[in-house]
């Protein structure tokens, strides 16, 4: 294991006959730099594999039975497998961003290990006194953005987006994909997008999958 | 005053008039409750007979095997209103064992403190000592630990989006939940510590009311309040956190996934 994360280019994911809900194994391979757009019909499974990848579900639906603790496939980030890693310690390496943000603490600013600076926020079309103020008081389409902000901040080697500009504006959302774009190429991050938006996957992505019948299926490359 | 005023029958009647005058009042504005109410009271009374009749013959005896029996059995019946008064509770063997494995090592051990080291009665397991000791320490113990419980897992279930988040951000599965254990402990905790502040202002507690009303000196009465809100707050306390914290970390598996598949619909649930 060791020689295979020597040879392995950094943030290189690989899957293994990954299981996610009814998905059929998935395997694939999203380089560092990259990023794979997937498309799909709602509840084919694209957030599940997501959130799979994440480590934030069991493998098997316990809902449905079977053995909860049984998880098969193989994730592994840079060659390293990610049961070497503890959940947490995964899951900052590699970060999963649902459609909707979550917000704990009254104020922003306490939801950041490290606050954005004023560039940052700029680039996103975000005024620096948001941080202080009190997430209440946002809007829908800032909070959105500043959640993306809060985990590109943490610097992930990976990045899992679960539709990340459903909720956003033209403006907005063209913003979003210059900002994960800039991000991608500058720490050489790999992004798996799920997108509804067939102009946005087109945009955003360099290789373009969809989920049908429980099948991940490769339709096409953009050189 | 010489001795006590008895009770005879007439005089429990008399009182069971002000249930019934209730239970018509209920019956009149249609809240439901006449007949949970009118259970309630019925099985008040034939517990407490029982219990009584109990107590008796095991006074008598002094035989620590039934004092074993009588504590077990209330153990076992405490735990398992802890898990019925849960609206999610823990699946299996964790939704009785949970509060009730707490409650035991938090009530046994307070209460063997107490009669090994402050009363020192001989036998120390004396059961006039022993068994009303234990009950009121099951009592408090067991609202506490039911309210805490109850807390966190209808917390957990509410915020799972939010507790989803936080794990999705490399949180560990305590950080993620330390607002929600925080909170639960304080919501178990709190009636006990309402009730030490207000002693004697606001209400005068059960057990010295009996006493007094027995005729004991009521400083004498005091002195053992005091004893007993001391060890029930205790007991409620290291009971409740060593269920929050336990109840917290089953939540979660070993890769620090959020597991709510590890709660179940309990008796007054609405699904």
């Amino acid at each position: 294991m060791v020689d295979v994360a020597a040879e392995t280019p950094v943030n290189q994911l690989d899957l293994i006959a990954v299981k996610a809900g009814d998905l059929v194994a998935v395997s694939l391979t999203v380089v560092a730099g990259e990023c794979l757009v997937i498309a799909g019909a709602s509840g084919s499974g694209k957030s599940r594999l997501l959130r799979r990848i994440a480590d934030l579900d069991p493998c098997v639906d316990v809902e449905t039975g079977g053995d909860p603790s049984f998880d098969t496939g193989q994730i592994m980030l840079a060659g390293v497998d990610h049961l070497s890693y503890s959940g947490a310690e995964w899951r900052r390496r590699v970060a999963y961003v649902a459609a909707e943000s979550q917000w704990w603490f009254d104020d922003v600013a306490s939801h950041f290990e490290t606050l954005p600076e004023s560039e940052q926020m700029q680039s996103l079309g975000l005024e620096q006194h948001l941080l202080q103020q009190a997430v209440s008081r946002l809007s829908s389409g800032e909070r959105h953005r500043l959640a993306l902000l809060r985990v590109l901040m943490q610097q992930p080697q990976v990045l899992l987006l679960d539709e990340p500009t459903a909720s956003l504006d033209p403006k907005a959302t063209l913003a979003v994909e210059k900002m994960i774009a800039d991000y991608r190429k500058r720490y050489q991050a790999a992004v798996i997008w799920v997108s509804h938006d067939a102009s946005q996957a087109r945009r955003v992505g360099q290789r373009h999958f969809c989920i049908e019948h429980g099948q991940l299926i490769e339709q096409g490359r953009v050189p | 005053m010489n001795g006590i005023a008895t009770l005879s029958p007439f005089d429990l009647s008399l009182a069971a008039i002000l249930i019934l005058a209730l239970s018509g009042l209920s019956l009149l504005m249609g809240l439901g409750l006449v007949r949970s109410l009118l259970v309630a009271a019925l099985r008040t009374v034939i517990q407490l007979i029982l219990i009584g009749l109990v107590l008796k013959a095991v006074f008598a005896q002094s035989e620590p095997l039934w004092i074993v029996v009588i504590a077990l059995t209330m153990l076992l019946v405490a735990g398992r209103e802890v898990m019925a008064r849960q609206q999610r509770r823990f699946k299996g063997w964790w939704g009785l064992g949970l509060g009730t494995s707490a409650m035991f090592v938090s009530t046994f051990s307070i209460t063997l403190l107490v009669l090994l080291v402050i009363i020192q009665a001989d036998p120390w397991y004396t059961p006039q000592y022993a068994i009303p000791l234990l009950g009121m320490m099951f009592g408090n113990t067991m609202n506490g630990i039911a309210l805490g419980l109850d807390r966190l897992t209808q917390q957990a279930w509410q915020q799972r989006a939010i507790i989803d988040a936080r794990l999705a951000l490399g949180q560990t599965s305590q950080q993620a939940i330390a607002d929600i254990r925080r909170d639960s402990v304080r919501t178990g905790l709190i009636p006990m510590i309402n009730a030490m502040a207000t002693a004697g202002l606001v209400s005068l507690p059960g057990m010295m009311t009996g006493q007094i009303l027995a005729g004991v000196d009521p400083v004498e009465a005091v002195n053992y309040q005091i004893l007993i809100m001391f060890m029930v707050t205790a007991g409620t306390g290291f009971g409740t956190i060593a269920a929050i914290v336990i109840g917290a970390r089953r939540l979660f598996d070993e890769r620090q996934r959020l597991r709510l598949d590890r709660l179940g619909p309990g008796r007054y649930s609405r699904q």
